[in-house]
């Protein structure tokens, strides 16, 4: 579902936009009874409840609600009664109390989010296709071909119950795609974690991996990217950030969510039941005299709990609707469950709704409208139909044995009305519950410790002098759990389902085959180190940028386009507020230098526990474009006998939020690496370059741990040992550690050394030869510093995570 | 092991095979496994799982995936399906079968192959690039292929350690319907390293590895697992 029903950073979909209005044809009244597929389910009529009606809400206005509990300010509350000149029925409770979230209504966000939109140029712009953005955003890609992808936050439900938190996270952001028409082709998962070797750790981390891989495995998606990274402040607030991405023809835009009086809502997928229904709860206890004993009143879970199978049959069945045009619009439901869905629909069309919950096929009994309403039971969508189409869309769910039900339809009035036991429990104006909840402009403030931090300059630690210790460094760094191969977890994941995937991890970016015949294709990466965040936001947010942006650039490919998770601790911390804020800022203005838009994104705030908030982790992910995967450059050396170790870019004395100074010192202090981001987009155009012109063998991105586990990654990548010579006078520790942007190594042919040098040389790119792969050697020699032998290596390398994990 | 270039040409030897490939609900390798046929140049017929018959095919692929979910037990409810009671009664017949991970598993539900896929030893999915070892090269599925040679294919389940009674697994070894072995690292628990196995006859055939993704190192680890489709098509076009 979109929990951005706006989404504020999606740019306005230029003039003229692309996306065709609402098939209003003649719209034929069948006048048959539409045969629903299954109609057993039990009605929320049931147990002799007393509905509250609109009309009984007009005659109770002094009823006292419990708002409060539901999360509403007074303001807020006074607010529904103002909008409905009235006390709302519960069922309108339930819905404005959920769809005036934080979550759901970006009210905190808003006013900062703006900004995205703002510094959009019409160049960046041009790069979307028009008018989508809703759910997630849609770029050309060029042949024809379409690519919409979006990360969205699953980190609360996946702190309670990982497994199932962690499965319905993947489950609702490949909802979301299915909703923009496209065909879901891979995911990637950006995951935090408090320190690996916490006992909590040890419940969360292999419950989130097993969800993740249990739900994607069983959907046929390959995983083909993603983070794990521990810090302690992720302890008791885990991040489980989900990425899916679309593929789909260009010409087949056309969901746009419509309208059409007369238009039927068609609910779909999985029935209805208790789960996550959490806050709602307390309404059925005021109201019904908290009877709780009576049949069907047994409390789930608040956390949902996935079925992958229903949601691969789902997919599959979506897609044949599609292909059959048999869908005016489309909505995926999440969270809020038919609360967003209708409200969302009803308020992007241009007429009203009407809603019958006794057709809405549930799983429990004596289920109230507002829990039906609120219920989150995954794997459901819900589709506008025109009346002459809704037997054959009824044939196609039958054929993939999907529940269908017309619970609605498209009217010309203009508020959005819901039916339960033949009584009429919401009457409002869609955009009111959807589009216009409240905004508010919350304090903002830098707060003085920033000072403190940036003056705790971590080049005063103490550093390794002699060979040995930096020899104990590199191995140390290579087995600490940020930096130690991440195989425990990715293992668990399908990355070669569907068999279009050209690189996935522990390459720097996941490449996909887009068509085959073209072998066009696609590069996604996604990307943040919270630590630089936490030192400077601003500058965090465009590091994160850049990283991701490098990280598409080694596999040859071209950036295109951006989305982000953006999680924050209180949005009532005005210092959080700052971080928010600047992070924003940050990465717009980062995006502007590229020339690169933001298609869309996500917000999770309340990301901490007690009075300690997470780092500041905006989490960028980036796409990118491919025209012939056949010319992605792999992560490891070796793929050619002969070749030479290039260091791009600059290495200057960095290690403010470095690993290195985690690692050894635990220090979080100073000032972050400098950003360049002409520098970034000139070493993308040198890697594609080296890619199309195949002078480039092997690429991987410098970043957390520097040219020490550059090196380390690639040779154990790559089953290839290397001898590397640092320039003369070079400082080893600082050249093996530091953590300079803007910089990535390289291998290259021998017989392309020369070329390869020239172009950098004529671009002015800083290009610095510092050894050559030697496939007879089993070892990473580093003169006058240690040979370590790859078998060493790996066992520090390899190690960590079984370890830790089992 | 030589392979047509592109999927969509076709050698004129392979003219007129037509290999099916079964969709169940929740399949997810069936378009991979007829991207393979395809690639040595065969005809992939896509069978649904309400089919009543197999449309003429000259061989069945049972794909990879989580059939129906894989509730109850990998396999236990696709084999109930009518394409497979069609499946069944014509690999009686003789008509070759090739069960791929899911597939496998399906296949020895449906009792077309001894043993049973159990959970794997670690009790995480794994999904790795897995040496093997070619160990019966007589079989309808493996003729390509030179004995003892190792193949690296992906590995992909999170239930597939072949189990079977003693006298099944000797009988399987004696009788040299042991196809492959895992070498180089068991994944799973499989009892003797079996990664795959075949029926008496040769003709029919399952494996937890995935030949059909180890058709072209750009996307898998190699092109190893061609010589499967490439081995059927011969018998095919002989026959």
């Amino acid at each position: 579902m979109s929990n951005n029903p706006e989404d504020p950073q999606a740019p306005v979909a230029a003039s003229g936009s692309a996306v065709e209005a609402a098939t209003d044809g003649p719209t034929v009244e069948t006048g048959t009874e539409l045969s629903t597929v299954h109609t057993d389910g039990w009605g929320p009529d049931g147990a002799g409840v007393p509905t509250d009606s609109v009309g009984h809400a007009r005659n109770t206005p002094e009823h006292t609600q419990p708002y409060r509990e539901l999360g509403l300010k007074d303001d807020e509350y006074a607010r529904i009664r103002e909008i409905l000149d009235r006390r709302p029925t519960e069922a309108e409770l339930a819905m404005y109390s959920v769809m005036w979230s934080e979550h759901c209504s970006y009210k905190s966000s808003k006013v900062h989010l703006k900004y995205f939109g703002e510094t959009t140029t019409p160049e960046m712009r041009a790069k979307m296709l028009a008018g989508i953005g809703e759910n997630a955003g849609v770029v050309d890609i060029g042949d024809g071909w379409a690519v919409t992808f979006k990360l969205e936050s699953h980190n609360h439900p996946s702190y309670v119950e990982p497994h199932e938190g962690a499965a319905t996270g993947v489950g609702g952001i490949v909802r979301d795609i299915m909703a923009m028409g496209a065909r879901p082709v891979a995911v990637a998962d950006p995951l935090r974690f408090g320190p690996a070797d916490a006992p909590d750790t040890a419940r969360v981390l292999p419950g989130v991996v097993g969800g993740i891989g249990g739900y994607g495995n069983c959907l046929g998606l390959p995983n083909i990217g993603g983070e794990v990274v521990f810090d302690e402040t992720y302890a008791s607030n885990p991040l489980v950030n989900a990425m899916c991405v679309g593929v789909l023809k260009s010409d087949d835009l056309h969901l746009a969510h419509a309208s059409g009086t007369g238009n039927k809502l068609v609910l779909f997928g999985a029935r209805t039941g208790l789960d996550g229904i959490g806050g709602v709860s307390v309404l059925a206890s005021e109201t019904f005299s908290g009877d709780e004993s009576g049949a069907g009143r047994t409390k789930l879970p608040s956390v949902q709990v996935g079925d992958p199978f229903t949601e691969k049959v789902l997919i599959e069945c979506c897609l044949e609707l599609y292909r059959s045009g048999l869908v005016v619009g489309i909505q995926d439901l999440g969270g809020a469950g038919l609360s967003c869905a209708t409200s969302e629909l009803a308020s992007a069309g241009d007429g009203g709704m009407r809603v019958d919950l006794d057709e809405v096929p549930l799983r429990a009994p004596g289920m109230t409208p507002a829990e039906i309403l609120s219920s989150e039971s995954q794997e459901r969508m819900c589709a506008v139909v025109q009346p002459s189409d809704v037997d054959a869309f009824m044939q196609v769910c039958e054929k993939w044995d999907i529940t269908a039900t017309v619970i609605g339809e498209v009217t010309d009035g203009d508020n959005l009305e819901v039916y339960a036991g033949g009584e009429l429990v919401v009457d409002v104006p869609p955009r009111t519950v959807a589009h216009e909840g409240p905004v508010y402009e919350r304090p903002v403030a830098r707060p003085a410790e920033q000072d403190l931090i940036a003056e705790d300059n971590p080049n005063t630690l103490p550093r390794p002098g002699t060979p040995d210790e930096l020899r104990d460094t590199v191995l140390r760094m290579a087995a600490s759990p940020n930096l130690a191969s991440r195989d425990w977890v990715t293992g668990q994941y399908d990355r070669y389902v569907r068999g279009n995937t050209v690189l996935a991890q522990p390459a720097d970016g996941g490449v996909l085959r887009v068509d085959e015949d073209s072998g066009r294709g696609i590069a996604v990466a996604t990307d943040c180190n919270a630590r630089y965040t936490r030192l400077d936001p601003y500058r965090g947010a465009q590091l994160a940028l850049a990283e991701a942006y490098r990280n598409v650039a080694v596999t040859g490919a071209t950036p295109l386009a951006v989305t982000n998770c953006l999680n924050f601790g209180s949005p009532e911390d005005p210092g959080v507020m700052w971080q928010f804020q600047q992070a924003v800022r940050g990465l717009a203005d980062g995006c502007v230098e590229l020339g690169i838009p933001v298609t869309g994104g996500n917000v999770s705030f309340y990301n901490q526990t007690g009075v300690k908030s997470i780092l500041p982790t905006p989490v960028v992910g980036m796409l990118g474009t491919i025209d012939d995967v056949t010319r992605r450059i792999p992560t490891g050396i070796g793929e050619e006998d002969g070749e030479t170790l290039l260091l791009l870019g600059d290495t200057r004395e960095e290690f403010g939020g470095s690993e290195w100074a985690k690692v050894t010192h635990d220090h979080l202090g100073g000032t972050p690496p400098e950003v360049d981001l002409a520098r970034e987009k000139l070493l993308a155009e040198v890697l594609r370059a080296g890619s199309r012109d195949g002078m480039v063998s092997a690429a991987h991105d410098l970043s957390e741990g520097g040219l020490a586990q550059a090196l380390v990654e690639t040779a154990l990548i790559g089953e290839t040992g290397a001898r590397v010579v640092l320039p003369e006078g070079a400082d080893p520790f600082v050249w093996l550690f530091s953590e300079s942007a803007g910089r990535a190594l390289v291998a290259v042919p021998r017989s392309e050394e020369l070329r390869f040098t020239e172009m950098c040389s004529a671009r002015e790119l800083p290009c610095t030869k510092i050894g050559v792969v030697d496939t007879e050697s089993r070892s990473l020699e580093i003169q006058d510093v240690a040979a370590i032998a790859l078998t060493e290596l790996r066992e520090a390398w390899e190690g960590t995570l079984p370890q830790l994990f089992g | 092991m030589s392979a047509p270039a592109t999927e969509n040409s076709r050698t004129p030897a392979a003219d007129g095979a037509r290999i099916g490939v079964i969709t169940f609900p929740g399949s997810l390798d069936d378009v991979d496994a007829q991207r393979a046929v395809r690639r040595v140049g065969a005809e992939a017929v896509a069978l649904w799982h309400g089919d009543h018959d197999l449309h003429g095919v000259d061989a069945v692929i049972v794909p990879g995936g989580f059939s129906y979910g894989d509730y109850l037990r990998c396999g236990a409810i696709a084999k109930f399906s009518p394409v497979m009671t069609e499946l069944v009664e014509a690999a009686g017949k003789g008509l070759p079968v090739l069960g791929i991970c899911n597939g496998f598993q399906v296949l020895c539900e449906a009792g077309l192959l001894p043993g049973a896929l159990t959970r794997n030893a670690g009790l995480h999915f794994v999904c790795r690039d897995q040496w093997l070892q070619v160990e019966n090269t007589t079989s309808l599925w493996t003729t390509r292929y030179e004995p003892g040679a190792e193949l690296l294919i992906p590995v992909k389940h999170g239930e597939g350690s072949y189990m079977a009674d003693r006298a099944t697994l000797d009988e399987l070894e004696g009788e040299g319907r042991v196809l492959l072995r895992y070498v180089d690292g068991n994944p799973n628990g499989s009892a003797r390293d079996i990664a795959g196995i075949t029926d008496a006859r040769g003709r029919v055939a399952g494996l937890m590895p995935h030949p059909e993704h180890a058709i072209d190192p750009l996307t898998g680890p190699t092109d190893d697992g061609l010589g499967m489709f490439l081995s059927a098509l011969d018998a095919l076009v002989a026959a």
